[in-house]
């Protein structure tokens, strides 16, 4: 039904796409999987029209489309359910139905959802406040517009994210009723058990390539292999520090904060470990980072710093969102320094220059001391921050140490963190480059859905458990 | 590379206002085009009024004061991030708090000194009634605006109930206000001045050290992190919301030290309308001076020329006087345009 050619994108200098070809045909659910940047969303951002792509064509019923915009995917026939609920909360579930409805007669609105409804084996109250509802009934509601919409080619993006059991059973029931139907559904998915008992072919990418396509039933071993590269040879990697006393312990913190929250999470990190958080984005990591920093508190269970120096100023966390959580917007580079350093209470126009001068040149940050955090690049703006963490630290929490780095200055920020770690300090960080964990860490946490269901010194366990684990099998 | 001096900095501020005089001259120009009156003699007339003489400029001054000290604070609660509309009512419970005192008179006490002691309740009124907004924001989820748009009410009935209530003229209580204080306990005003040189002095010192505190001091920089990031600031170890406090209670107390001024030094007694607004037009200024200190004194210094020249309009031209506000809201329209403009340029 729908087929793409050799589908490229670029942003600036970087390929997102690189010859995609996929075809889905009608009646049929087609799985489309990848770690982390593999290009997924940007394909699905194509296919909705959201962005243009740079070469490549589509074809829907063997004819040429343009889908230069979101409008004219729809016209298409074309829906997508993303993985935030794209709703107004403060409204029914009967408005948030009818919103750009081409009938808005409520009378018969509500009945094309009870109808639906039944169809589906969904109870679901038309006067009930969307708002109120749970991720997976606010699922429910927009899979039945676009039902009614006439969408004939239905894009779900990690559908089961967030929601329970037994909706996911429901919602498994309704793709495979649709599919058979004769609509085309694409499932964009990491975990391996949902491709499994719902796809009929898959596509794997890998770095904005196709990297295979597999028929079901689905061999496993094949599928890792391609979604994963292959582990480069590990050379470099420094010795094991011998862990020493606990420096941050975690006893089963539950909490709902993020997408999926964290599902009782039970681990001690040790003075002298580095410690690497896999998962796929969002399966906690983030939520993990920020309980440990004291950003977060937990709902239940306990966090807890045995050593009371560790509390105060002995800990520092680096965002992934350098510029909106980490550093201050409309302050310069040597105001950074003179917040993060011991300053005198009057600040004269000489105040900490010639320290931030040093830092420059030790950090190799492009800019000067009076350059504003937000006029460096985004490499620059992580050498900054790596600059501001005070030599005492003891609890080093990092989201995405290297994004944004060349390789070059990925290893210098590895080596500066490593030299510069005191022996009664710890590292735990969060990559979604799998290489980044293997290749740095001692050990590593691996994410799924709020739980940590994989803890393993980095010697002892290897790419494919890992990357097993990540897609939820263990 | 070198701080730029301070030279260099006016100079830039000078230039880049250049657009923003151009559009409001030519806005206001236009307006009195169409209503049909010429420019150029109601610049005469407001000169007259204001600057022939110099009694007349130091009634101009009078206004200086009050407006260059709200401005004052509000460049402490715009640095923190923080919309103090509240400020009105800043002013009016600092002229309650220094009413009190100097009603107590306290006899044992040199006028001088309860003078002094009647600023500092000026001052502590002003920001504990900030501090109520403050905390509202940050214990209550209030925004501080509407926090403090609704303290403005409050605080003008309190005055309202004093001045009719506990605290009204011998046999009647009218919009006129309290008793006149004791001659003693007025801030002394040579023969020919409108405006106490002790307030025009404490004005001054407030604006400098309020640029020295907030450019130059650790407390001011971790102040201006905290508006323009607080989550940010958390990983600074930096509390947003004590940061918050401090500022409004900062501004709080500066409007109320305009509020206790007028007091002492203008009426001489609690009237009605004591803030006359300065509060709100502070918030003009700023805006106008895009949050920066520098063009303050300036700004307000042109303010306040429009509002002392504008009484002449009715006079020599008939004209109400309301013509001031319109000139400073084309101002500040055409700052706020210009500066949006730059902004979305550079975005």
């Amino acid at each position: 039904m729908i087929q793409l050619v050799n589908i490229h994108k670029t942003f600036g200098k970087v390929k997102a796409l690189q010859g995609v070809n996929l075809h889905v045909r009608p009646g049929s659910i087609h799985g489309i999987i990848g770690e982390n940047g593999a290009g997924k969303s940007t394909l699905m951002k194509i296919l909705t029209g959201f962005i243009a792509r740079t070469s490549g064509s589509i074809l829907l019923d063997g004819r040429e489309v343009a889908l230069k915009t979101p409008e004219a995917a729809r016209k298409l026939g074309i829906g997508m359910l993303y993985q935030e609920p794209l709703d107004f909360p403060k409204l029914s579930v009967l408005d948030n139905f009818m919103a750009a409805a081409a009938d808005t007669n409520p009378q018969r609105q509500a009945e094309i959802i009870t109808r639906l409804s039944n169809k589906f084996g969904f109870t679901l109250n038309p006067s009930s406040r969307q708002g109120k509802l749970t991720v997976g009934e606010r699922q429910q509601v927009e899979l039945m517009r676009l039902i009614r919409d006439q969408c004939r080619i239905l894009i779900l993006d990690e559908p089961t994210t967030g929601i329970s059991g037994e909706q996911q059973k429901l919602l498994f029931g309704t793709l495979r009723r649709l599919r058979d139907e004769g609509k085309a559904i694409i499932l964009v998915s990491h975990k391996l058990a949902e491709i499994h008992s719902l796809c009929d072919r898959v596509t794997i990418l890998r770095h904005g390539k196709p990297a295979g396509e597999q028929e079901k039933p689905f061999n496993e071993e094949q599928l890792l292999q391609a979604m994963f590269a292959a582990l480069p040879t590990r050379s470099s990697r420094p010795p094991r520090r011998t862990p020493g006393k606990p420096i941050l312990t975690m006893e089963e913190v539950s909490t709902t904060a993020g997408r999926v929250g964290l599902d009782r999470i039970n681990t001690t990190i040790h003075e002298g470990e580095i410690v690497g958080l896999a998962g796929l984005d969002g399966s906690g990591q983030s939520i993990f980072l920020q309980m440990a920093y004291g950003l977060l508190s937990p709902e239940q269970g306990r966090v807890s710093l045995p050593d009371a120096d560790v509390e105060d100023v002995m800990r520092v966390f680096l965002p992934a969102d350098r510029l909106g959580k980490g550093l201050i917007a409309g302050l310069t580079v040597r105001e950074h320094q003179l917040l993060a350093g011991a300053t005198p209470f009057f600040i004269h126009s000489g105040c900490g220059r010639d320290e931030t001068k040093k830092a420059i040149n030790t950090f190799s940050i492009i800019g000067t001391p009076d350059t504003m955090a937000e006029g460096l690049s985004g490499g620059n703006q992580q050498r900054l921050l790596l600059s501001l963490i005070p030599p005492q630290a003891r609890l080093i929490l990092l989201e995405h140490p290297t994004r944004g780095l060349d390789l070059q200055s990925g290893r210098w920020t590895w080596h500066y963190l490593r030299s510069h770690l005191p022996d009664n300090g710890a590292i735990i960080f969060a990559s979604p480059e799998l290489d980044d964990i293997m290749e740095q860490a001692d050990r590593v946490l691996v994410f799924y859905n709020g739980a940590i269901i994989l803890d393993r010194p980095t010697d002892q366990t290897g790419y494919r458990e890992v990357s097993r684990a990540i897609t939820g099998r263990v | 590379m070198k701080s730029r001096s301070i030279q260099a900095r006016a100079g830039a501020a000078i230039l880049q206002s250049v657009p923003i005089i151009l559009l409001a001259t030519g806005t206001v120009c236009l307006l009195l085009f169409a209503l049909d009156f010429s420019p150029i003699a109601i610049i005469r007339a407001m000169a007259a009024g204001s600057l022939t003489s110099w009694l007349k400029f130091s009634q101009l001054l009078s206004i200086w004061v009050p407006l260059l000290l709200c401005s004052c604070g509000l460049l402490f609660t715009f640095r923190a991030g923080l919309w103090n509309i509240g400020i009105e009512g800043q002013v009016v419970m600092g002229a309650i708090g220094a009413t009190i005192l100097l009603r107590m008179n306290p006899g044992f006490l040199p006028p001088p000194i309860t003078i002094i002691a009647a600023m500092a309740a000026a001052c502590i009124g002003g920001s504990l009634w900030g501090l109520l907004a403050g905390i509202l924001k940050s214990r209550g989820g209030v925004n501080e605006i509407f926090g403090g748009l609704g303290l403005n009410f409050v605080a003008q009935g309190i005055i309202l109930y004093l001045i009719f209530g506990p605290w009204k003229r011998a046999g009647i209580a009218s919009m006129s206000g309290t008793d006149i204080f004791a001659r003693n306990l007025w801030l002394p005003t040579p023969v020919g001045w409108r405006v106490a040189p002790a307030a025009l002095i404490t004005a001054i010192a407030v604006f400098i050290l309020s640029r020295l505190f907030l450019n130059h001091t650790r407390f001011g920089l971790k102040v201006k992190a905290v508006g323009l990031n607080p989550e940010a600031s958390r990983l600074f170890h930096i509390h947003a919301d004590r940061y918050g406090l401090f500022a409004i209670m900062v501004g709080g107390a500066l409007a109320g030290l305009a509020g206790g001024l007028q007091v002492t030094g203008v009426y001489h007694r609690l009237i009605p309308s004591i803030s006359s607004g300065y509060g709100y037009l502070g918030l003009l200024v700023v805006m106008l001076a895009n949050y920066k200190s520098l063009p303050v004194p300036l700004i307000t210094l042109f303010f306040a020329w429009l509002a002392a020249g504008s009484i002449q309009l009715p006079i020599m031209l008939r004209i109400d006087s309301s013509l001031s506000g319109v000139i400073q809201g084309a101002c500040v329209l055409s700052a706020l345009l210009v500066h949006g403009l730059r902004t979305r340029r550079q975005g």
